[in-house]
């Protein structure tokens, strides 16, 4: 199927030096794959947000497979599939048996299957982060392992807009990004529009701030956070200023849409709840 | 702390534990469990042998942790705590597991499950031990002086009870004068005693006082630091005459040529533009009012400058400000009248004849505008028939939702009022319900009802007429008779509802105390602790907190005292051992938890370039918002950190091992 494994198979275990895998795992190969690169490579660097935390695929999460392949390949409005057909792992060819990579039940991230020793973080990483942890292997200067590369503290700190913020800020009014005109010059937070800031890794320079967009949280959690989206949930909850419950639920109705998918864009396989329980354990 | 060394102790409280599961089992089961080194059980773990067998233990097995398996943290937590204190281990290397109210006295029915359960517990208790650290107190020590804002009999009790047990008091009036409403009042409930003849001597021993300083015509401005050491920044007001020149003879106030409306006579009488709020002022020292004096406006007279025989008088005095250090706060600021304009319907403000209750105190005064006579204010005459409308927009939604508390027995002082003065007047109470509930308060009731020509109607009067004489003409429905009746009035006296002092939201901030759904302070606790607030050291004195009488306001700025006087003798304060603690390396200053902290114990600083929150270990109540909020999990809690709490509920979800 892919000559390039035979040839990585007949490699000396532990004979690349680095290998920068990047996706998260959605396939039986894919589980194959990294496994192999795994054994061969004497580093392995998790690349990338679907490899760190299972990234944007790993919503998926929130549907079984069923409801993904029915939807994939028979209800999204550009597919034309008159006779329904859906992949099956395996199929009776004229020429034989023809197998296909299985789709696994939960998109996971890399140190879900193997052993990881570092992260580069970001949806996609950035420069800076790329080189900072080229450097590093290069020059022999190893941070402990489990490392992601990035800063230690969270965006707050390296972005230009934190000393805008006021002494106690305390949301009366939620915002989407494209529902109000950004000042520019000041923490968007503060503007009722949820930046996920203070709850992400900094290292990336605070690009998408610069750029009129809030952090969506690509660089994931802290050190010390287990769950990036209940974080986010709670320190969002406990800024949240209204009395009225009911107010309170339409605001964040209107203003807040798809909860699951702002808070745990980029970490859904990475939380402690995964994904959706549909009964049974994994 | 090197090599963790737990021992665990399962108390069977008598029957009550031992009685449904078996604790040596549990001691068995925990002593197999991740280091620990001495599992045992005993009868009454609390008992002092059970003490002494822990005691013991930790010297001879060289323990670092303890937990103790009996009954709630809430019974016997600071014993145990007290156990590791004396051998010589830091308090909150304790951990205790409640498996009597949580076990076996809900479980009883089922004991082997309740063993289980009691198990699981010791599990997650031994696992949560493992992340234990030594918690330290801070210690500060207290400025013994307090500062009492407001000088009402609220502020004068309280100053004084303070100074009386060796407290330095600052007492800062915003006022010329102290003495609050209480000197306003011509007579008081239900005694009818004259009010300034039993306040005056008390203003009096404030002056006079060594312990105490007064600063009248003066305004706090800013409050920084924190219980038992507060800085407090004072405005004082320019006054223009020289206070520690003047010696209060009064030459200036009584030649001065320029009249302005006397606010100490609610607007009705008339003062000079050098003046005193009243004749007994303390201190007894005038202020220039620029807006009435002549120099001011029009550049003239200087008569008071010319008059003076010490030379006082200083046209050129500018705002100043000193700085006091203190260790308490009583807020005593009183209260004041809710505008009565706003009730249109009654026509205050557009009518001559209608007044508020505090206007009629002024005109039974033999100090106010009349001289002590009740009179038309359209026409100067004495009134034959007078309307005393209660609630004047106290229990209203539109208005004010709360009772106004002295209303009711203001209302039956005033018939007595219109009846001393003019004893053949007809006197209407139009009320809501009389609430004559202080000590004498129901027999002075009863006695003002049962007089001549006094009518007690259940019902609020509708809008309010004035007919061309100046006279009142208004319909109310009587609910008791259930008649509708016109009534024709000299003079409507309204007992108006009761608000906070205008000013009191920005002082509120400073000292960062909470305010009730009226905008009062509010209390710790509504019954248990209601001279005291949610920021230790700040205690509150009289109708700041509340409407009050004197009598209730009397006894409330003394228990404020009271603890003010026992905060501030202890010498010095605590932090709170769970207290909020900062990674400042982790910490991104996002300001998250400070805008979350309702203490205000969080302030983010400027530090090498970074923002970083930092902790005031006083204000900190241990509430854990923060570490809750915290999105990078730089805040944590003392005795509660993410990694104490994660490990206990693994080992719950994880089941016992
Ligand atoms: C018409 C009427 C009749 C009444 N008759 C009686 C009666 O007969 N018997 C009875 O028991 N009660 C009576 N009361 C109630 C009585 O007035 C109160 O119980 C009492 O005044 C409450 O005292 P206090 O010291 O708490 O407040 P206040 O008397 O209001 O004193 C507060 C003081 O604080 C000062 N202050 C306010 N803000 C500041 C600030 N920011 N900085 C510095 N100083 C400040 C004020 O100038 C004032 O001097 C009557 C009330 C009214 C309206």
């Amino acid at each position: 199927m892919d000559f390039k494994k035979s040839d990585v198979e007949k490699m000396k275990d532990n004979s690349i030096d680095v290998a920068f895998i990047n996706g998260g795992i959605r396939l039986s190969e894919h589980e194959e794959m990294v496994r192999l690169l795994r054994r061969k490579s004497k580093v392995v660097v998790a690349f990338g947000s679907c490899a760190h935390l299972g990234g944007i695929p790993g919503l998926a999460n929130l549907y079984s497979t069923s409801e993904l392949i029915t939807y994939a390949f028979r209800e999204a409005p550009t597919v034309v599939n008159p006779d329904g057909v859906t992949p099956t792992a395996s199929y009776k060819a004229p020429e034989g048996e023809l197998e296909l990579p299985r789709i696994l039940k939960y998109v996971k991230p890399l140190d879900d299957v193997i052993d990881v020793d570092y992260y580069i973080p970001g949806c996609a990483p950035t420069p800076n982060i790329i080189k900072k942890a080229l450097d590093d292997i290069l020059s022999g200067n190893l941070p402990p392992k489990g490392t992601v590369f990035g800063s230690s503290r969270a965006l707050c700190d390296e972005c230009e807009l934190n000393k805008t913020k006021p002494e106690k800020i305390l949301l009366k009014d939620l915002k989407r990004v494209h529902q109000v005109k950004l000042d520019l010059s000041k923490c968007y937070l503060a503007q009722g529009v949820l930046c996920l800031g203070p709850v992400t890794r900094g290292g990336c320079g605070a690009l998408c701030i610069k750029g009129g967009m809030p952090c969506t949280g690509c660089f994931g959690p802290l050190d010390n956070v287990k769950d990036f989206g209940a974080r986010a949930l709670s320190f969002i909850a406990s800024i949240i200023d209204y009395d009225d419950e009911k107010l309170a639920e339409r605001i964040i109705e209107e203003y807040l849409p798809d909860p699951a998918g702002w808070f745990y864009r980029y970490s859904l396989p990475r939380s402690l709840v995964k994904g959706r329980y549909s009964g049974g354990g994994k | 702390m090197g090599e963790v060394r737990i021992g665990v102790y399962i108390c069977h409280c008598g029957k009550n534990i031992g009685g449904v599961i078996n604790p040596s089992r549990v001691a068995e089961f925990a002593s197999k469990l991740p280091n620990v080194v001495v599992a045992r059980d005993y009868m009454y773990m609390c008992s002092s042998p059970g003490q002494m067998l822990i005691e013991e233990d930790i010297k001879r097995h060289n323990l670092n942790r303890v937990i103790v398996a009996a009954c709630s943290p809430r019974m016997h937590e600071p014993t145990f705590q007290g156990v590791l204190k004396k051998a010589g281990l830091n308090p909150w290397l304790l951990e205790m597991v409640n498996i009597r109210e949580h076990v076996t006295w809900v479980h009883e029915d089922v004991p082997d499950k309740a063993e289980e359960k009691a198990k699981e517990l010791v599990y997650a208790a031994v696992m949560r031990a493992q992340h234990l650290y030594e918690i330290t107190i801070h210690r500060l020590p207290v400025v013994k002086s307090a500062l009492v804002i407001g000088g009402g009999i609220a502020g004068i009790r309280a100053a004084l009870d303070l100074a009386n047990a060796g407290i330095k008091v600052y007492l800062v009036e915003k006022k010329q004068s102290i003495g609050g409403k209480m000197a306003q009042l011509d007579k008081t409930f239900p005694t009818l005693d004259c009010s300034k003849c039993i306040l005056t001597p008390l203003m009096v021993d404030v002056a006079r006082h060594p312990n105490i300083t007064i600063y009248a015509y003066s305004e706090v401005v800013d409050v920084s630091g924190s219980a038992g050491d507060f800085k407090v920044k004072v405005r004082l007001k320019p006054t223009y005459v020289d206070w520690s020149k003047c010696t209060g003879c009064g030459y200036c106030t009584e030649r001065c040529p320029a009249r302005a409306p006397r606010e100490f006579d609610e607007g009705l009488g008339t003062r000079k533009a050098i003046y005193f709020d009243f004749p007994q002022a303390v201190p007894r020292r005038p202020v220039i009012d620029p807006k009435y004096c002549l120099w001011f406006t029009k550049g003239i007279c200087r008569a008071c400058e010319k008059l003076c025989p010490v030379g006082a008088i200083d046209f050129n005095q500018k705002d100043r400000y000193i700085e006091l250090n203190v260790g308490a706060i009583i807020v005593a600021t009183g209260y004041e009248l809710y505008d009565m304009t706003k009730l249109r319907e009654y026509g205050y403000g557009k009518y001559k004849n209608v007044i508020t209750g505090l206007q009629l105190e002024r005109l039974s005064d033999a100090d106010g505008p009349t001289k002590g006579k009740i009179v038309r204010l359209s026409d100067g005459k004495e009134p034959e028939t007078v309307a005393i409308v209660l609630c004047a927009g106290s229990r209203d939604e539109k208005h004010v939702r709360y009772c106004c508390r002295f209303g009711c027995a203001a209302a039956i002082k005033h018939i007595y009022y219109v009846k001393h003065s003019v004893p053949e007047a007809k006197v209407f109470v139009l009320y809501t319900d009389i609430r004559a509930f202080g000590k004498g308060y129901e027999e002075f009731y009863q006695r003002l009802r049962g007089m001549d020509d006094v009518y007690f109607i259940r019902g609020r009067p509708a809008e309010i007429f004035e007919a061309k004489d100046g006279s009142l003409i208004f319909d109310v429905f009587d609910s008791n008779t259930g008649q509708l009746l016109s009534i024709k009035a000299d003079l409507v006296v309204l007992e108006s509802a009761v608000v906070p002092p205008k000013d009191w939201e920005s002082l509120r901030r400073m000292l960062k105390i909470s305010c009730d759904p009226g905008g009062f302070a509010l209390e710790l606790h509504p019954k248990l602790r209601p001279f005291e607030t949610t920021a230790d050291g700040i205690f509150l004195a009289g109708a700041i907190q509340g409407p009050k009488d004197i009598p209730d306001t009397v006894a409330h700025a003394a228990a404020a005292a009271a603890a003010a006087i026992g905060f501030l003798s202890k010498g010095e304060v605590e932090s709170t051992p769970y207290l909020a603690v900062v990674n400042e390396d982790l910490c991104s200053g996002c300001g998250l938890c400070a805008s979350v902290c309702p203490f205000d114990a969080i302030e983010i600083k400027e530090e090498g370039g970074r923002r970083i929150a930092k902790v005031n270990v006083i204000r900190c109540k241990g509430c854990g918002a923060c570490a809750a909020t915290c999105p990078s999990g730089a805040m944590q809690q003392n005795y509660f950190t993410d990694t104490q709490i994660v490990s206990e509920v693994s080992a719950l979800a994880g089941g016992a091992k």
